[in-house]
């Protein structure tokens, strides 16, 4: 139970660090943050909009207060959900620009997360079996070098072949005339939207998976187990899969966490050339019209979930493995 | 100190990096072997993958430094005609404010690999001395300290972390981003070597040194920094390539530094223009590709650190 519950205060603590992080990360420029940013919003030479610096220090809390102050208020707006509002999207708050946007980058990014682990790990775990042979070495040199490619520029090639040379995929957007929401038409065309996006990520994030995997079960294949296993006479199809590929999976549960930031990572790079309309282009966008009530919370938005999702796989990894429980 | 038959006071280069590998395999095989073993260098060479990996390295540090005398033009000359297609004069074609590819190609190796050492370095430099620190001190307070850092940073995605804090930042220059680069990408490192300092700071080398009176910062970076040194180098090497990558995508998202030309820039410039809606598929072609051959070399290239810090990986290299 110990385990369990040091997993879940080193959620919280974790969960303080960031949102004190996301508070102080505009703070470290010298200055009035609030006058600096509408400035740099409205150009150098415009005439301070004092509405937009009252709006921006509603944001950030006043300056003159203390630190402490600003802290505590800034605190208190979080909890009630209050994000400000969104200068591009103006005047919508940021949570409703962002509820827009959400589902769209949670259901490609876990089609892409969900395919590449499935992908990766049985590529890596035959890989492993295979250890020394032509479909080893091609996995591995294959998977490095698809890892090493810059997924803003494969998506780039993906729209060129795929969106305007074939013309198998349309080029831009999250669909085209039918109403969102749950009718056939809709789904349809979000499913080929969304297709060459979820390919560019699935193109890029598999290599973690393979190496990891394959890594793992090689270890796992030296242990004496295995060498019981086969001398039992059971088949190699069962002490491939049931025994070896079992365990070495364990290690793999807790990378599925962190390379789901990796993931989001790439979202922005990947929504931004399809102009996918999800968290990751809306980030993107934040960045270049300089929205920072938008930057900010999605920043936030981003790193709590990949907190959650760690926390998610702590929690099953000390069900799966009971050593996990017990060491440390 | 157990690295006492080699150079005394190691200097940095061959006979540090030797006298580290040295104290490696004895650390791991707990026997000393009869024949000398190899020089780091050897080893990382014996590796097929790594050798390619070096070769094309060098190959990009020469375009690099040679960069003005391989270039035709000046990479920001705009006098050409405009969307020309490949020719004697603009090898690659020119851009669509008339700018020449080729030479916009040449130039970029260089603040790829500026980015690459500088940020490798400093995220090594970071990841070093927290690691190190915090594993030497293993269950007291500061290491508990260190230890919560270093998780924190471990989970916060790093890629929405950079593009946050240069976007808050005044100005975008190659610094500001090498500086970014490193302070949000050293935590995976530093654990990697916490741990392995854990598994070295009791040995009796170690309680020798501290007997004779050595300073704690002198035990953990002179007398056992040097048996980790395989592991420092191939985190180098990673941060590197993720500097580099990240480089790019920074860039690529127009967060670039401004006023000079990196290969993240020209995908930027290109994604702008339309390049691919008008057909300019080499504009956009050429900067992804040399990008993933430099990264794959310094992959391949780590392939050859491993076996230097793993001894049993060298049979099947």
């Amino acid at each position: 139970m110990t385990y369990f519950a040091r997993k879940f205060g080193f959620f919280l603590a974790t969960l303080w660090a960031v949102v004190t992080l996301n508070f102080l990360i505009p703070r470290l420029q010298p200055g009035d943050p609030a006058e600096i940013m509408v400035k740099r919003m409205a150009g150098k030479d415009a005439a301070l909009d004092q509405a937009q610096v009252e709006a921006m220090r509603a944001m950030l809390g006043t300056p003159t207060d203390s630190l402490w102050h600003q802290y505590l208020s800034y605190l208190g707006e979080l909890i009630h959900g209050n994000f400000g509002l969104s200068y591009t999207y103006y005047p919508f708050p940021v949570t409703e620009v962002i509820a827009q946007a959400f589902w769209w980058t949670i259901v490609l990014v876990t089609v892409a997360q969900v395919l590449s682990f499935v992908g990766g790990v049985v590529l890596g775990a035959y890989a492993a079996w295979r250890r020394n042979s032509r479909f080893d070495s091609v996995v591995t040199l294959g998977s490095t070098f698809l890892g090493t490619l810059q997924v803003f520029w494969v998506s780039l090639l993906l729209l060129y072949v795929f969106g305007y040379s074939l013309g198998w995929f349309p080029t831009s957007g999250g669909y085209e005339e039918a109403t969102p929401g749950w009718n056939w038409p809709f789904i349809q065309e979000a499913i080929s939207h969304s297709f060459l996006p979820a390919f560019a990520l699935l193109i890029v994030t598999p290599i973690g998976w393979i190496l990891g995997m394959r890594n793992t079960m090689i270890m796992n294949l030296g242990e004496d187990y295995i060498r019981l296993a086969k001398a039992k006479g059971l088949p190699d199809r069962d002490v491939a899969l049931k025994y070896a590929a079992r365990n070495a999976l364990l290690p793999s549960v807790t990378g599925f966490a962190l390379a789901l930031g990796g993931v989001l990572g790439g979202a922005i790079l990947v929504e931004t050339v399809f102009d996918y309309p999800g968290l990751g282009r809306l980030m993107g966008e934040a960045v270049e019209q300089k929205d920072y009530p938008l930057l900010q919370a999605l920043m936030l938005l981003t790193t709590v979930g990949v907190l959650v999702a760690n926390l998610a796989a702590d929690l099953l990894y000390g069900v799966l493995d009971p050593r996990a429980r017990r060491a440390e | 100190m157990m690295n006492a038959n080699t150079t005394p006071v190691p200097t940095p280069g061959e006979d540090f990096m030797a006298a580290g590998e040295a104290g490696q395999e004895l650390a791991v095989e707990q026997v000393s072997d009869a024949e000398t073993p190899d020089r780091w260098w050897q080893v990382i060479w014996s590796s097929r993958k790594a050798r390619v990996g070096v070769i094309i390295l060098a190959i990009y540090v020469l375009v690099a430094v040679f960069a003005p005398l391989i270039a035709p033009h000046d990479p920001l000359d705009g006098s050409f005609e405009p969307l020309a297609g490949p020719s004697s004069t603009n090898w690659l074609g020119t851009t669509t404010s008339g700018q020449d590819i080729a030479s916009q190609l040449i130039y970029g190796t260089r603040i790829s690999l500026l980015v690459g050492l500088f940020g490798g370095l400093f995220a090594t430099v970071i990841a070093t001395v927290i690691g190190l620190i915090s594993g030497y001190a293993e269950g007291t307070l500061l290491d508990d300290g260190l230890s919560f850092l270093t998780n924190v940073f471990l989970v916060i995605p790093v890629f929405p972390l950079i593009i946050t804090l240069v976007a808050y930042s005044e100005v975008r220059g190659l610094w500001l981003i090498v500086g970014v680069v490193a302070i949000t990408s050293w935590a995976g490192a530093a654990r990697a070597k916490r741990s392995q300092i854990i598994t070295l700071r009791n040995r009796d080398f170690v309680t020798a040194a501290k007997f004779s009176g050595e300073g704690t910062w002198r035990i953990v970076f002179r007398e056992i920094m040097p048996n980790m040194s395989s592991l420092v180098l191939a985190s180098f090497v990673g941060a590197a390539t993720g500097a580099i990558a990240a480089e790019a995508g920074l860039a690529a998202l127009g967060l670039g530094d401004s006023r000079s030309v990196s290969w993240g820039t020209m995908l930027y410039q290109s994604n702008a223009q339309g390049a691919i809606a008008q057909g300019l598929w080499l504009w956009v072609f050429v900067p992804g590709l040399v990008l993933a051959i430099l990264m794959t070399a310094t992959t391949f290239i780590n392939f050859g650190v491993d076996l230097l810090s793993n001894p049993h990986l060298r049979e099947d290299a």
